[in-house]
C-alpha cells in the first residue's frame, strides 16, 4: 500500500498563520513514576490558551497519566510521582505548596465514565459552585442554568431539576459532568476520554460542546479516537511508550507527519 | 461419546444434588421448628399486659415492661455510642488511612473483635466499670453492647466506602472538593444505605445478647431506668425464667423471645430494603 492511498480523517480546524499563540500550561522535561516504574519519559508540550489539543496513543502509552498530572490527580494514590515542570500560568503546579483544591479549581476535568454526585440534578452543580461563592438562591439558579445551558443540558432537565443526577441517561450524566466542571468557573478542562461510553450521538454533542468552550477555556482531550482527535483538536500530541513521539498542529499531524510512527498509528497500522 | 462415562457422571451429580439437596432440607428443619415452637409458645403468652405489666413474683400475673423499657433504653445508648465510633474508624480505614499499615492492623483486631464472644465483653466491662463503681448498673450494660457494636460499624461501615467506586472519589476531587467534604457529602451519600444497613444488622446483634447483661446491667424485678442502677433487660429475664421452674414464668420467657425474634426480623427486613434500594439506584 503506498501512502499515497491512506485516508486521512478530514480535518475540520486550520489556524491562521498570524495567530498569537501563549502557552496556558506549559510542561517541560516531565517523567512520572507509579512506584519504580517510568510511565512518562521526558515530557515537553504547550497546551495553548483558548486551543484543543488532544493527545492520542495507543494504550498504556501515557496519554491518561499525562492529562492526570495537570490537575494533580495522582496525588490521590500513594507511591504515584511526578518531577519535572509543569507550570500554569508560569506558576509551578508540581510544588508541595501547590494548593490541591485550587489548582483543581482552576483545571477542571471530564472523566471517562459519567460520575454524577449522588444528589439531585440541581445540587451537582450547585455544589461546586457553593465551594468557591457566597450567592443568594436566585443567582445561585442564574448560575446552574446557565453551566446547564453551557453544556447543552438544560432543555432536556429544565423540568426535573429535583430528579436525581443518576437518572439521566449516559450521554446526559457526561454532559451534567460538564455543567459540573463549567460551573466552577476552571481556566482549563481536562477530558479524559469523554466520549468512550457514549453512543454516537451523544458523542456528537459532547464534540460540538468541546468546540464552543474553547473560546472561554483551554481544553486538552485524550482520545483513543483519531477521527475525534481530528475533529476537535487544534492541535495533536502523538505519544507512544511513555514518550511525546510527536506535537503540532493536528492538520500537519495528521497529513505530514513527521515521525514514522506517528503515521503508521494514524493509518492504523498499529494501536 | 462414551455412554458409559456420561452416566456415570450424570450419577454423581445426581447423588451430589440429593446430597445438597439434603443438606439443606436438614439444616431448614431444625430451623422451622424452632421458629415453629416459638411462635406457638410466644403468641399463646401474648396479650396487652405483657407490655403494660412489671414482671412478676412467681404465681402472680405481670407482663415485660420493665425488661421492654431496659432492653431498649439501653440499645439506644449503646448504638448512639457505638456508631459516631464505628463511622469514624471504618471511615478513617477506607478513606484517610486506606494504604497505611495501620489500617492493616485495625482491620486485623476488629475481625477478632468481631468475633469475640459476647462474654469475654461482659467480663471485660465487669472489671472496668462495675468493679470499678462498686455496682451493677445500666450504663455498664449499655457500654458492654456498644463494645459489640463498634466492630460490627467499622466493618460494614469501611465495606460500604470501599464499594464507592474511586471515580467518584475523583470527579469530587476534580471540582477541588477538600477529602473532608468528599467523604462527608459524596462518600457518605453513596454509601448511606449500606452504612445504615450496618447499624440495624449491629443492632440485631445486640438485641439478643444476654451473656454481656449479665454482668453489667445484671436485672431488676421492679420499673427503673436509673442506669446508675441495675436495669432489667429481655435477654437476661428470659435467661431467668426460662431456667424456672414455675410455668407462669416459662411462658414470659417464650413470649419475650418472641418480642425479641420479631423486632430483629423487622430489622432484617429493613436493612433488606435499604440494601435493595441501594443496588437499584
Amino acid at each position: 500500500m503506498s501512502v499515497a492511498a491512506i485516508t486521512v480523517p478530514t480535518v475540520t480546524h486550520s489556524l491562521s498563520k498570524d495567530e498569537e499563540l501563549t502557552e496556558k500550561i506549559s510542561v517541560k522535561n516531565l517523567d512520572f513514576f507509579y512506584g519504580d516504574h517510568r510511565a512518562l519519559k521526558s515530557i515537553s508540550v504547550p497546551l495553548y490558551r483558548g486551543k484543543v489539543t488532544a493527545f492520542i496513543g495507543p494504550s498504556g502509552c501515557g496519554k491518561s497519566t499525562l492529562l492526570r498530572i495537570l490537575n494533580r490527580m495522582y496525588d490521590l494514590y500513594p507511591n504515584q510521582r511526578a518531577t519535572g515542570h509543569v507550570t500554569l500560568d508560569s506558576a509551578n503546579i508540581l510544588s508541595s505548596s501547590q494548593d490541591l483544591n485550587l489548582l483543581r479549581a482552576k483545571v477542571g476535568m471530564v472523566f471517562q465514565k459519567p460520575t454524577p454526585f449522588p444528589m439531585t440534578i440541581f445540587e451537582n452543580i450547585a455544589f461546586g459552585i457553593r465551594l468557591y461563592e457566597r450567592l443568594s438562591k436566585s443567582e445561585l439558579e442564574d448560575r446552574v442554568r446557565h453551566a446547564l445551558e453551557r453544556a447543552a443540558l438544560w432543555d432536556e432537565v429544565k423540568d426535573k431539576l429535583g430528579a436525581n443526577g443518576l437518572s439521566l441517561s449516559g450521554g446526559q450524566q457526561q454532559r451534567l459532568c460538564i455543567a459540573r466542571t463549567v460551573a466552577v468557573r476552571p481556566e482549563v478542562i481536562l477530558f479524559d476520554e469523554p466520549c468512550s461510553a457514549l453512543d454516537p450521538i451523544s458523542t456528537a454533542k459532547i464534540e460540538e460542546l468541546i468546540d464552543e468552550l474553547k473560546d472561554d477555556y483551554t481544553i486538552a482531550i485524550v482520545t483513543h479516537n483519531m477521527q475525534q482527535a481530528a475533529r476537535v483538536s487544534d492541535f495533536t500530541a502523538f505519544m507512544y511508550l511513555g514518550e511525546l513521539v510527536e506535537f503540532g498542529e493536528t492538520t500537519r499531524i495528521f497529513t505530514t507527519p513527521n515521525d514514522r510512527r506517528t503515521q503508521d498509528y494514524i493509518t492504523g497500522r498499529f494501536g | 461419546m462414551d455412554a458409559s462415562l456420561y452416566a456415570k457422571r450424570r450419577r454423581r451429580n445426581g447423588t451430589t444434588m440429593a446430597l445438597a439437596y439434603g443438606a439443606t432440607g436438614f439444616g431448614l428443619s431444625w430451623l422451622v421448628l424452632i421458629l415453629a415452637v416459638l411462635l406457638w409458645e410466644g403468641f399463646s403468652g401474648l396479650s396487652l399486659s405483657v407490655f403494660t405489666e412489671m414482671t412478676p413474683p412467681p404465681g402472680s400475673a405481670g407482663g415485660l415492661l420493665n425488661p421492654i423499657a431496659g432492653s431498649l433504653v439501653m440499645t439506644v445508648i449503646a448504638v448512639l455510642i457505638g456508631t459516631p465510633l464505628g463511622i469514624l474508624a471504618g471511615t478513617y480505614m477506607a478513606e484517610y488511612g486506606r494504604y497505611d499499615k495501620l489500617t492493616v492492623v485495625v482491620r486485623f483486631i476488629n475481625d477478632i473483635l468481631l468475633s469475640a464472644p459476647s462474654i469475654v465483653v461482659g467480663l471485660f466491662v465487669y472489671e472496668v466499670m462495675v468493679a470499678q463503681m462498686g455496682h451493677f448498673s445500666g450504663w455498664a450494660g449499655a457500654v458492654s453492647l456498644a463494645v459489640i457494636v463498634v466492630p460490627v460499624v467499622v466493618r460494614t461501615t469501611e465495606d460500604m466506602l470501599t464499594l464507592v467506586p474511586d471515580t467518584l472519589r475523583e470527579a469530587a476531587a476534580s471540582i477541588g472538593l477538600p477529602r473532608s467534604l468528599m467523604i462527608q457529602r459524596v462518600a457518605y451519600r453513596a454509601a448511606r444505605a449500606g452504612m445504615i444497613t450496618g447499624v440495624l444488622l449491629a443492632v440485631a446483634r445486640i438485641s439478643g445478647e444476654t451473656a454481656p447483661l449479665l454482668f453489667t446491667a445484671l436485672n431488676n424485678q421492679f420499673w427503673s431506668l436509673n442506669l446508675n442502677a441495675p436495669v432489667s433487660s429481655l435477654p437476661v429475664v428470659i435467661f431467668q425464667f426460662a431456667l424456672s421452674p414455675y410455668k407462669d414464668w416459662q411462658k414470659l420467657a417464650w413470649t419475650g423471645a418472641l418480642i425479641i425474634t420479631l423486632a430483629v426480623l423487622a430489622l432484617s427486613i429493613v436493612a433488606r430494603i435499604l440494601t435493595a434500594q441501594r443496588k437499584t439506584s
